[in-house]
């Protein structure tokens, strides 16, 4: 009866207060004259998928782009587990809506590039990509290049060389908007699969009403000119049901239709 | 696939040799010889040598020439295709090398360089550099700026950016002005035997030419055009060899 108290121990000064695992404070970034995000706070829960939704030019991406250290914003400070973003870094690993995926590279060398550049020896690292291609399901494709692949298995590549560095944060910026509607559920499901199981928190930027209701633990209203946070939303009971129910249930329906009726009026 | 490329390739060889053989046969013209004709001066200046050592002669301002436009060239188009600055001070130079009047500034090279292998060099590279350079800085402007996006976010250093990512992103476009560019400096090599002072195959041809030789002066023409398709064909090889995955196949090789 030993153990269960020095795991309490353990865990105790790993809790503290609301854990946050990214926190944005007062971000502001201009391009030239335009105003892309004025004084933008939000919090990102641990282990938990929020997603960004908004109108085109409510400066979602940027904002991603921004915790991701490849935008240095005029003003404001972002924190990532409790320590301040200067530049990208080996807790945040991005995915990026066209993929970027090296044409001239394979599909294991394309996954192990984030391990590459990080110096792990090649034989480590390919065993390492090799679990994660299996993982999202692309196992027999490690030789091929991405010109002969889908554009959802290209992403699933994509996804793949995210998760093979091991980041905490996951930055997603419009991952399934390029790929067809079918493999775009799929993609969905599996999200919320690797939501539940791989402890990672995930940023999820979307322009679709429902993709960012049926994937969310938490769901970030912006709205554009300048852009600011809206509204948070929490969907309460979604998680715990079956992924086939959800888009049935009452709850998934009246967010949506709330969303909707909120953004109506920014739409042109 | 490889069977049916192998034939039409024959086909069209074919088709070619067989017009020239017409052509030669009508004649078009009395300094037109037949393909056959040709073919056998080419075996006879092969067999007496007289082909090897002309080819030495050239090969060398060629070899050179070529070889330190690829170099240079690529690497003066990293850095004009990298620094707005680099590119305001160069591009200007290498346009207006492209576009002069190469035969008529060879006096001026030969004033200031003699008859040797230095303006041979130079004006191989006047034909072969801008291309390349041109070309290659054109490539590293536009790598995709997302692939870019993705080295930065997994904490690629600059020089590994470049090396990794742009290099190989630009591949396919600087191999085209590679290839450009060397077949431009086959016909440099030839126009200063021919400008400057008869050597090595320029010699061949002028020489066969004065003394109505015209079989041997085609052959040595069609040497030197075999002689640049091998080339290009090798270069084909490397980039497939070096990038593959950019490759999607070629109509030609």
């Amino acid at each position: 009866m030993v153990m269960p108290q020095i795991k309490e121990a353990v865990n105790v000064p790993d809790m503290p207060q609301s854990d946050n695992a990214v926190v944005v404070r007062g971000v502001s970034k201009t391009y030239g004259e335009v105003e892309a995000l004025r004084d933008m706070s939000l919090e990102f829960p641990r282990g938990q998928l929020t997603s960004l939704l908004g109108p085109s030019g409510c400066g979602k991406t940027t904002l991603l782009k921004i915790i991701a250290g490849l935008l240095k914003p005029n003003s404001g400070e972002i924190e990532v587990n409790g320590k301040p973003v200067k530049g990208p870094g080996p807790d945040r690993a991005f995915v990026f809506q066209d993929f970027a995926l090296m044409p001239w590279a394979n599909v294991l060398r394309n996954v192990a590039f984030g391990l590459e550049l990080r110096g792990v020896a090649t034989s480590e690292r390919e065993a390492i990509a090799e679990k994660y291609i299996a993982e999202v399901g692309l196992a027999g494709f490690e030789k091929s290049y991405p010109h002969q692949l889908s554009g959802g298995m290209r992403q699933r590549v994509g996804l793949a060389r995210a998760l093979s560095v091991d980041a905490d944060v996951l930055l997603m910026d419009e991952p399934f908007s390029a790929v067809d509607e079918q493999t775009r559920r799929k993609f969905q499901e599996d999200l919320l699969n690797l939501v539940q199981h791989e402890n990672k928190t995930f940023i999820f930027v979307t322009h679709s009403i429902e993709e960012a209701v049926y994937v969310s633990d938490q769901i970030a209203i912006l709205l554009p000119r300048p852009s600011r946070v809206s509204e948070i939303i929490r969907p309460t009971d979604l998680r715990h049901k079956n992924v086939d129910n959800i888009r049935r249930d009452p709850e998934y329906l009246d967010i949506v239709d709330s969303i909707w009726a909120s953004l109506r009026s920014y739409v042109e | 696939m490889t069977r049916r490329s192998l034939w039409l390739k024959i086909i069209s060889a074919v088709v070619l040799f067989g017009a020239w053989q017409i052509a030669g046969m009508i004649p078009v013209s009395y300094a037109f010889p037949t393909f056959f004709e040709s073919m056998a001066a080419l075996f006879r200046m092969a067999g007496d040598g007289t082909l090897l050592t002309a080819y030495i002669e050239t090969l060398r301002p060629l070899v050179v020439g070529v070889g330190i436009s690829a170099f240079l060239g690529i690497g003066l188009g990293l850095w004009i295709g990298l620094s707005a600055r680099f590119d305001w001070l160069f591009s200007p130079i290498f346009i207006v090398m492209q576009a002069a009047p190469l035969a008529a500034l060879i006096p001026l090279l030969v004033m200031a360089y003699g008859i040797g292998l230095t303006s041979k060099v130079f004006v191989v590279c006047i034909m072969a550099m801008p291309v390349i350079v041109l070309n290659t800085a054109s490539a590293v402007r536009n790598t995709p700026a997302s692939l870019k996006e993705m080295g930065k976010s997994f904490m690629a250093s600059d020089t590994k950016i470049m090396l990794r990512i742009i290099i190989p992103a630009a591949s396919p476009v600087i191999f085209s002005g590679l290839r450009l560019g060397v077949s431009a400096g086959f016909i440099g090599a030839i126009l200063a035997e021919l400008k400057i002072t008869p050597t090595g195959v320029g010699d061949i041809i002028t020489y066969s030419r004065s003394i109505a030789d015209y079989p041997a002066m085609y052959a040595a023409i069609f040497s030197i055009i075999l002689l640049a398709v091998l080339f290009l064909n090798f270069l084909e090889r490397l980039e497939v060899y070096l990038f593959e995955g950019n490759v999607r196949g070629y109509a030609s090789d």
